[in-house]
């Protein structure tokens, strides 16, 4: 199995007939996965190599029983975009976009926990989700990824992940599924909320977390750790030696008031029983040892 | 991007947070001019540095005439404050304080709202007062939906133990500083101290703003802002050619796709022993436009011994990456010895690609390890 996404989701590509959301609509239409329409008031009644356009979220669900959205609108349109596919009824919308607003994050994270409750946001500026060999929704390489399992993965970071998922290919270690949360200040979707859905996944037998410096997620992620998993983890943080006070490449990744040090996450982690690697590549180790001492290799 | 004082102060009045008659000034005449202007004695002349401390070094002073205007201007412009060259100082108004507090608010990013801070302990660091004192602190939560409304600002007031003639004015002052803090964008808006005048008014005497860089695209007043900025001259040309680059002290160069890789990066070279020169992402194509642009970057930084490339192909293929970095070092002259570490999608044929141009000045490594160690060791070696 696999958490959230799988060959059965419908998706919607919000900004597929821009160049970015078309070049990976199609990509993630190559994988398999189901990308059933696209949206663009302008452009409705028209196609993208084949993939029809609709004026609306609302007629792109109607027409097609769409359940996801992939949104790839530039900043300045995701607050309303989100909406858009929260108000229409879907199941999870997948935020690529990078450079969101803070506050229309804060404020479409707020309106659609309370007014859609159904409705899971994944990001902002996260590069998608994949379940390998099943569905794969944003920007990652599916080739780099091997289905199946045993193994989970959630991270923060996009490239990381990517090596990552390499780096357990090349042991012919597979994936359940692999969500990336994004590297803004409020991810729509916590390491919580995928370290409950991997727990909870039967095909999922160990996770690996990848975090960053800048806010609470991992020390929040190594107590639900500790308190609710039975799974074994693998962990890695980056950005050991960043100053304080700058913000590294991500939005919210940034040390501020001595809070959100990856000492501090990497300490929580440790003590919550995780293995915590000093680089991606004793990250990737530890859980190649984990799979094999659950000897599923 | 934070704001000087002067900025703040400027930015909480057309929000309506009343702050005291003032004017920036880069020279002492200016300084001189503005105390004529304001026109009311004393004034307090005060460096424009984005640090804390400036009084205990001697950056804010009060003058009773022009003469002890210009001296002080004198004095204070040019001064150095922990490593910050203060180039304008801002004249005001001097206030007669009866009483300092604290207000705030930023994202509370673990509760995912809004976070108001409010304290009867004005005018020093709020994190002492969190620690020594942590009952004085008010904080509400403010959902973004809901916005801030004034019977919970006023409950707010109350529960902070403002002195009671204060709390109509702070009432006030709040409700704008939550419009400032959302219609303005901001990361961050705090006024320390918040003060109660002898007369009874409630005022701002400091101004601390960031605002958030992704919000400028409905912000043109940012750009005034952006053009002060405090950048090293790296920063500044990086910031140019748009790379995500934060400048530090050592003296291996990185270049990494990813801000996670290129933190890991950052990471690797300091536990292998070496000094990295700085956090640079170029995103994740890494084309040969990009790499020469992040490799010029890299080169005018005199301090760097060594370059390391850290690049992970995904839908950008190996060999993509690697014709893209031979291009680039074809069009710049580099310096430095370059250490490469290509990985990911076709990583075989984007080695084999990097091996034709293999040289002392150009090396290959599979792994992060090994090539952070050789880059550490050739920065050392020169």
């Amino acid at each position: 199995m696999s958490i959230f996404v799988d060959e059965t989701t419908k998706v919607v590509y919000q900004g597929l007939t821009g160049s970015q959301g078309r070049f990976y609509g199609l990509r993630n239409r190559d994988y398999g996965t189901q990308v059933v329409a696209g949206t663009n008031p302008k452009k409705a009644g028209t196609d993208v190599d084949g993939i029809p356009i609709y004026a609306s979220v609302t007629e792109a669900k109607e027409a097609t029983g769409a359940t996801a959205s992939c949104v790839f609108i530039p900043a300045p349109g995701v607050r309303a975009a989100v909406l858009e596919a929260a108000e229409a009824g879907l199941e999870l919308v997948v935020v690529i976009t990078e450079g969101v607003p803070a506050h229309d994050e804060a404020y479409f994270f707020n309106k659609v926990k309370r007014d859609f409750p159904r409705t899971r946001i994944l990001g902002p500026n996260c590069p998608g989700i994949i379940s390998p060999g099943k569905a794969n929704i944003g920007i990652t390489a599916g080739e780099i990824a091997h289905p199946g399992g045993p193994v989970g993965i959630v991270s923060r970071s996009g490239t990381l992940t990517y090596q990552a998922l390499y780096e357990l290919k090349l042991q012919g270690i597979g994936v359940t599924t692999c969500v990336g949360i994004g590297g803004d200040p409020v991810p729509g979707t916590s390491f919580i909320d995928c370290l409950e859905a991997f727990q909870a996944d039967p095909e999922t037998k160990a996770v690996m977390l990848i975090g960053e410096i800048g806010g609470t997620g991992e020390e929040e992620a190594a107590e639900f750790i500790a308190t609710k998993m039975d799974k074994p983890v693998s962990a890695y943080i980056a950005g050991v030696t960043a100053p304080p006070g700058k913000k590294m490449g991500h939005a919210g990744a940034i040390v501020s008031g001595g809070k959100g040090t990856a000492q501090a996450k990497m300490d929580a982690l440790a003590a919550a029983g995780v293995r915590v690697g000093q680089n991606p590549t004793e990250a990737g180790q530890h859980m190649v040892d984990l799979v094999k001492e659950l000897g599923l290799t | 991007m934070d704001l000087f004082e002067y900025q703040g102060k400027q930015f909480f009045a057309t929000y309506g947070i009343p702050v005291s008659p003032g004017d920036v000034a880069t020279t002492v005449d200016e300084a001189v001019a503005a105390a004529e202007r304001i026109g009311a004695w004393p004034v307090v002349v005060k460096a424009q540095v984005q640090v804390g401390g400036r009084g205990k070094a001697g950056g804010i002073k009060l003058a009773g005439d022009l003469d002890e205007v210009r001296e002080h201007a004198t004095n204070i412009l040019g001064m150095d404050i922990k490593g910050h060259t203060v180039e304008r100082v801002w004249v005001e108004e001097a206030t007669d304080i009866a009483e300092e507090y604290y207000a705030s608010f930023t994202l509370d990013r673990s509760a995912k709202k809004h976070l108001g801070m409010l304290s009867a302990e004005g005018g020093v660091e709020i994190e002492a007062v969190a620690e020594s004192n942590p009952g004085a602190i008010a904080k509400i939560w403010v959902d973004p939906v809901d916005g801030l409304d004034e019977a919970t600002a006023r409950a707010w007031v109350e529960e902070a133990k403002l002195n009671p003639g204060a709390t109509d004015g702070a009432v006030e002052v709040l409700l704008a500083l939550y419009r400032a803090y959302v219609e303005g964008d901001a990361d961050l808006v705090e006024i320390n101290p918040l003060v109660l005048t002898t007369r009874g008014q409630v005022h701002a005497l400091d101004a601390k703003v960031s605002l958030d860089g992704n919000s400028e695209f409905r912000h043109p007043e940012y750009a005034e802002y952006d053009a002060t900025q405090e950048r090293d001259e790296r920063e500044t040309a990086a910031h140019d050619k748009g790379l995500q680059y934060v400048g530090l002290e050592g003296t291996v160069g990185i270049i990494a796709n990813g801000a996670g890789l290129a933190m890991s990066t950052v990471d690797i070279v300091s536990q292998v022993g070496g000094r990295p020169a700085n956090f640079l992402d170029i995103g994740g194509g890494a084309n040969a436009d990009v790499m020469a642009g992040a490799l010029e970057v890299i080169n005018n930084d005199p301090d760097v011994k060594s370059i390391f490339i850290n690049i992970f192909g995904g839908i950008t293929k190996g060999e993509e990456v690697a014709n893209g970095i031979v291009q680039a070092m074809g069009r710049v002259q580099i310096d430095a010895p370059i250490v490469i570490r290509l990985d990911g999608t076709n990583a075989e044929q984007g080695r084999a690609i990097l091996a034709d141009h293999e040289s002392d000045t150009l090396i290959s490594k599979p792994t992060m390890l090994e090539a952070a160690r050789a880059a550490v060791e050739l920065a050392a070696g020169r």
